[in-house]
């Protein structure tokens, strides 16, 4: 059984929400243009916005029904929640505000998330990442059942950004929790959740892997959202310059970027050509394997071979015959590649 | 023809200041410190600084336990007729305190709305120290009221929604999250209130009387020594001006005191704004 169940139904200014959505021991990013509706999501959920209509249950227990008039008060529903911009308590130390939510976990978490050294320290004098894992463990000191994260990396600078979306990515998947990550951001999305749901105007109209909704977009407006290929695997660096990532599934790639260890390769899919043999041309990276989707998405198609998905023309499809079953090679330049940290 | 402007200017500010200052100096001057000293041993001024103290106390104790609360739900929730009542509570603030003492009077007063309810139940108001605290408490709690919503209304609405989401009731909410945050304000308010409260004169003369050791407090003391002992009265208003000193220092420097409250709302400041 899922250990969080969804059903919301509200009228906004502009459309209607309605959302359905049932997570397990995963994390699920939601993920969508700024105002459309995903903060309500998460609001409604810990309790903070009542919707017109509505179930929440988690683990079994209800937190709201509307039909039944069930209705829990914020306090009463075991859901950690972080903040967009953290509303740490600026009176409180850093021990002070994790206590806040509840004692005993006090010095394991801030072990666990590196704040031990800060415990002393007021808000005001951390920078935005210290802040974040100020606001993780205050949110897991309740021991909630439920975690959920509001924008967590928009407040944080370009630098600190990608070193720290890789330790909540590993805190994520060691925490196992049902976790709810709201971003409008989709390459945050492809490295926190294990699945991703695309919310517009109040609706998810897809929901799937990250390499599911790039190879198979719902929509044009899902395609443009879900826009780029991030394939985990281990880097590691070359005599040449180059760094070679090792993909899951045996692949090597080549890529500019320097790296080692986890890391995400991020390809565009218009980077990636595909052909029948592999060309001899510049590109340094070729994947070669079966076509297992073709799906049209306007004037282009989406062609996914293997852990990669290109993006090329209806023409060009079309000229090549490509069906789902044929063997290609897609290639893309180690220059067209970046490499991103995933802990 | 600058520096004559200049000039001006500065001759202007000479005047403005003598005109203040000179008034407040001559207290300290008319009469040698130790004079001044001597006086505020003497029965009159004691009585009445005790009868201010005792009065004040319990009439602030008012203030602050209900306007905390009532301030804290007109800061933090959104409501219809939140604006009408915001400027009701303001109402006492611009009223002529002649006006404040017969409005008292006619609540209160012998034949006023709740005076024959008061009476069965064998309680007098009018002329007691019951009466001092009233017009103390009516004239001195727009000032709290004021500044403790704007106070609460600066304190991030995220930060008491995190409150909630970690496990605090209401409650718990208001006094470690909400209250520490707008200490600053409610500080400043609590200040202006007290000082207020300390120079009401008006209404209470009018409702309470003038009775020695009973309902006359500092103010009212200083106008019965008028035509008595004038040194008296110099002395008590010596006395007052340190007092009235002491708060104005503390209204400004109480800000950083509070190095937490993120907006602290400047005393006087139009709160309507909003």
């Amino acid at each position: 059984m899922d250990a969080l169940q969804l059903r919301l139904a509200h009228s906004l200014r502009s459309f209607r929400l309605e959302v359905a959505l049932e997570v397990g021991a995963e994390t699920v990013a939601l993920v969508g243009p700024s105002g459309a509706g995903k903060t309500t999501v998460l609001r409604a959920i810990a309790g903070l916005f009542r919707p017109e209509e509505g179930m929440v249950a988690v683990d079994g227990r209800v937190w709201l029904d509307t039909e039944h008039g069930v209705d829990l008060p914020p306090e009463r529903r075991s859901v950690g929640l972080v903040f967009q911009e953290y509303a740490l308590f600026p009176h409180m130390t850093v021990a002070e505000n994790v206590a806040y939510g509840g004692r005993q976990r006090v010095p394991e978490l801030l072990e666990t998330l590196g704040l031990a050294r800060l415990a002393r320290a007021r808000p005001g004098e951390l920078s935005g990442g210290e802040r974040q894992r100020v606001a993780l463990a205050r949110a897991l000191a309740r021991d909630p059942s439920v975690l959920l994260l509001d924008e967590p990396l928009s407040a944080l600078d370009v630098h600190t950004r990608a070193h720290v979306r890789a330790e909540l990515r590993e805190l994520l998947r060691r925490l196992r929790l049902p976790t709810i990550v709201v971003t409008h951001d989709f390459e945050d999305a492809a490295a926190l959740g294990e699945r991703i749901g695309v919310i517009v105007e109040g609706r998810i109209v897809q929901l799937g892997t990250a390499a599911d909704l790039i190879a198979a977009p719902a929509s044009p407006f899902v395609a443009e959202f879900a826009g780029l290929n991030l394939m985990p695997g281990v880097a590691r660096a070359r005599g040449d310059g180059l760094t070679e990532v090792t993909l899951a599934d045996g692949t090597l790639i080549l890529s500019t970027d320097p790296g080692e260890g986890p890391v995400g390769v991020v390809v565009y899919p218009w980077e990636v050509a595909l052909a029948r043999s592999a060309p001899v041309d510049s590109t340094q990276n070729h994947v070669r394997g079966p076509i297992s989707t073709v799906v049209p998405v306007a004037n282009r198609v989406r062609v996914r071979v293997g852990p990669l998905t290109a993006e090329i023309t209806a023409s060009s499809a079309k000229r090549l015959g490509l069906e789902p079953g044929q063997t290609v090679v897609a290639s893309f330049k180690a220059t067209g590649t970046r490499l991103v940290e995933l802990a | 023809m600058r520096r004559l402007f200049d000039l001006g200017l500065a001759l202007a500010l000479g005047i403005a200041l003598a005109f203040l200052l000179l008034p407040i100096l001559a207290l300290f001057l008319r009469v040698s410190p130790g004079t001044l000293f001597a006086q505020l041993g003497s029965g009159v001024a004691r009585d009445a600084l005790w009868v201010s103290v005792k009065t004040g106390l319990i009439a602030h104790a008012f203030v602050v336990g209900l306007g905390t609360p009532a301030a804290y739900l007109l800061g933090t929730r959104r409501f219809r007729g939140r604006q009408l009542l915001l400027t009701a509570i303001e109402l006492p603030l611009v009223l002529p305190p002649a006006v404040a003492g017969i409005a008292l009077i006619a609540v209160f007063g012998r034949r006023g709305l709740l005076g024959g309810t008061l009476e069965a139940a064998g309680v007098t108001v009018s002329l007691t120290q019951a009466a001092v605290v009233l017009a103390v408490a009516f004239v001195a709690s727009p000032f709290y009221l004021r500044q403790a919503v704007e106070a609460f209304a600066a304190v991030d609405r995220t930060l008491l929604d995190a409150s909630r989401t970690l496990g605090a009731g209401s409650f718990r909410t208001f006094r470690r999250v909400a209250l520490p945050l707008a200490a600053g304000g409610l500080g400043a308010g609590s200040v202006l209130a007290w000082a207020r409260g300390t120079g009401e004169f008006g209404a209470t003369i009018m409702f309470a009387g003038s009775l020695r050791g009973q309902t006359q407090t500092l103010p009212l003391a200083i106008y019965a020594q008028l035509d008595q002992d004038q040194t008296v009265a110099i002395a008590i208003g010596a006395l007052l001006v340190l007092v009235s000193l002491v708060v104005l220092l503390s209204v400004k420097l109480l800000p950083s005191w509070t190095r937490f409250s993120s907006g602290w709302p400047t005393p006087f400041a139009r709160s309507a704004s909003r």
